[in-house]
């Protein structure tokens, strides 16, 4: 890797085929991207399974995160879709699991934010919210339309306001996904520029070095920032899926 | 720009992989596209992304969840036994200290009723003796009374005689001979009447 790339905030978004793979035209070459979301299932997945492996009726450590994960989850649902919404537990338990490790392991340096790439944040907002549609339709026919048709609204204001719910739910799955990738993608340039400057200072000798202690210092406070950022989109995302799941359950208002 | 070049290597063994994707041989500007809005590589991710997913959806589902919810059931019932059995000791406890204090007032009345019956009993006892003492006292008293009564009848008719014998003695003093016996009776008769 030339020294150059270090310095470049976007190099790190790049996606390189490991294994080039096409399949009907298309480019499905196994990327450091597909990589990432391996390693994220198999940490995830590693770490649910050994720590509850001993099935400890007083919880270590790694049992105590793993059932507060689960309980905090479970509870979010409830709370948002009451107890008829459990049976999506295992789609929010996956999903906040899987956005939670995948920006927890995007923090690392040198490694793939898999969660900075719109269309993996999309997909999974169009899962959320096939969910909901293909539930909804399902579950009360043409009844799930009511979503769209508040109660109470006299008569003249209705189609302002259908127009308004429509438009207020075609967008949801877009601002669900730009929420996630913008915040990944935005605190993972403005890191990398801070740790670019820090690099860039150094090479200026003695007053560069002596001038780089601050965005050294803002990179560490950036560090701390996306870690937080990191469990909150992930909490932010669940929590949506789980409001989202209840118009599906419950589609008058 | 730097990205072009390391891009352009890391895509150049693709290219010469062979001639199957039009996509590889695409000109530079296009490779220029911010990388996450690159549509060239959503089709890789978005397939990547179903299977990872899906698998690790299956795995919580099938695996985790179950033990997990399972190891917070297994606690949360343990909790609850453990709840009613201290609840059903504690019952027990309360049992025992009301079964306690029940003998106790049972004790209590018991022996209250034996004190009674005791006492009672001696009063009953004591009255008895007091009525036998006092019958018999009172047969005495009727005794000595009749004996005092006898006793002045027999005084006073004795009286009687003396006053006879002294008048006798008196008038023969006086007067000198015997004087009738009968006489002198009618006389002290009358004089103690």
């Amino acid at each position: 890797m030339a020294a150059a790339d270090k310095v470049d905030p976007i190099h790190q978004f790049q996606i390189h085929p490991i294994i080039p793979l096409h399949i009907g035209g298309y480019d499905v070459s196994f990327t450091n991207s597909s990589l990432f979301m391996v390693v994220t299932i198999v940490l995830a997945s590693a770490f649910l399974y050994m720590s509850t492996a001993s099935r400890a009726l007083i919880p270590g450590r790694l049992q105590s995160i793993s059932e507060m994960a689960y309980e905090f989850v479970g509870n979010m649902l409830r709370d948002a879709a009451g107890k008829q919404g459990m049976q999506f537990f295992p789609l929010v338990f996956s999903l906040f699991m899987f956005v939670l490790v995948a920006n927890l392991i995007g923090l690392f340096p040198y490694f793939f934010t898999v969660t900075s790439h719109i269309i993996v944040t999309f997909t999974l907002a169009i899962l959320v919210i096939g969910t909901v549609v293909v539930y909804g339709f399902a579950k009360h026919g043409f009844g799930f339309l009511k979503l769209f048709v508040p109660h109470g609204v006299p008569g003249y204001l209705l189609p302002l306001v259908v127009a308004i719910e429509v438009i207020s739910f075609v967008s949801r799955p877009v601002s669900l996904s730009v929420r996630l990738f913008a915040n990944m993608l935005a605190g993972h340039i403005t890191l990398k520029v801070f740790s670019g400057f820090v690099v860039s200072l150094s090479a200026l000798g003695a007053v560069g070095i002596a001038g780089s202690v601050l965005p050294l210092a803002m990179a560490v406070a950036l560090s701390a920032l996306e870690l937080l950022v990191a469990f909150l989109q992930a909490y932010v995302f669940a929590v949506l899926t789980c409001m989202y799941l209840n118009d599906a359950l419950h589609p008058s208002h | 720009m730097f990205v072009t070049s390391a891009y352009a290597q890391e895509t150049a063994p693709a290219a010469a992989e062979g001639d199957t994707h039009a996509g590889t041989a695409v000109p530079a500007a296009e490779h220029e596209a911010f990388p996450p809005f690159d549509a060239k590589t959503f089709p890789s991710q978005i397939l990547w992304l179903v299977i990872t997913f899906g698998l690790f959806y299956l795995f919580l589902k099938r695996v985790v969840m179950p033990r997990l919810g399972g190891i917070i059931d297994v606690r949360n019932d343990r909790i609850t036994q453990d709840l009613d059995h201290a609840a059903r000791l504690k019952g027990e406890a309360d049992a025992a200290v009301a079964a306690y204090e029940q003998e106790l007032a049972e004790a209590k009345a018991n022996a209250n009723k034996i004190g009674q019956q005791a006492s009672d009993a001696a009063k009953a006892e004591a009255e008895g003796t007091r009525k036998k003492l006092e019958a018999e006292l009172e047969k005495k008293l009727g005794e000595a009374e009749a004996s005092i009564a006898s006793i002045k009848a027999k005084a006073m008719k004795e009286v009687g005689t003396i006053a006879e014998d002294t008048t006798s003695a008196i008038v023969e003093a006086l007067v000198g001979g015997k004087a009738d016996k009968s006489e002198i009776a009618a006389a002290v008769k009358s004089a103690s009447r």
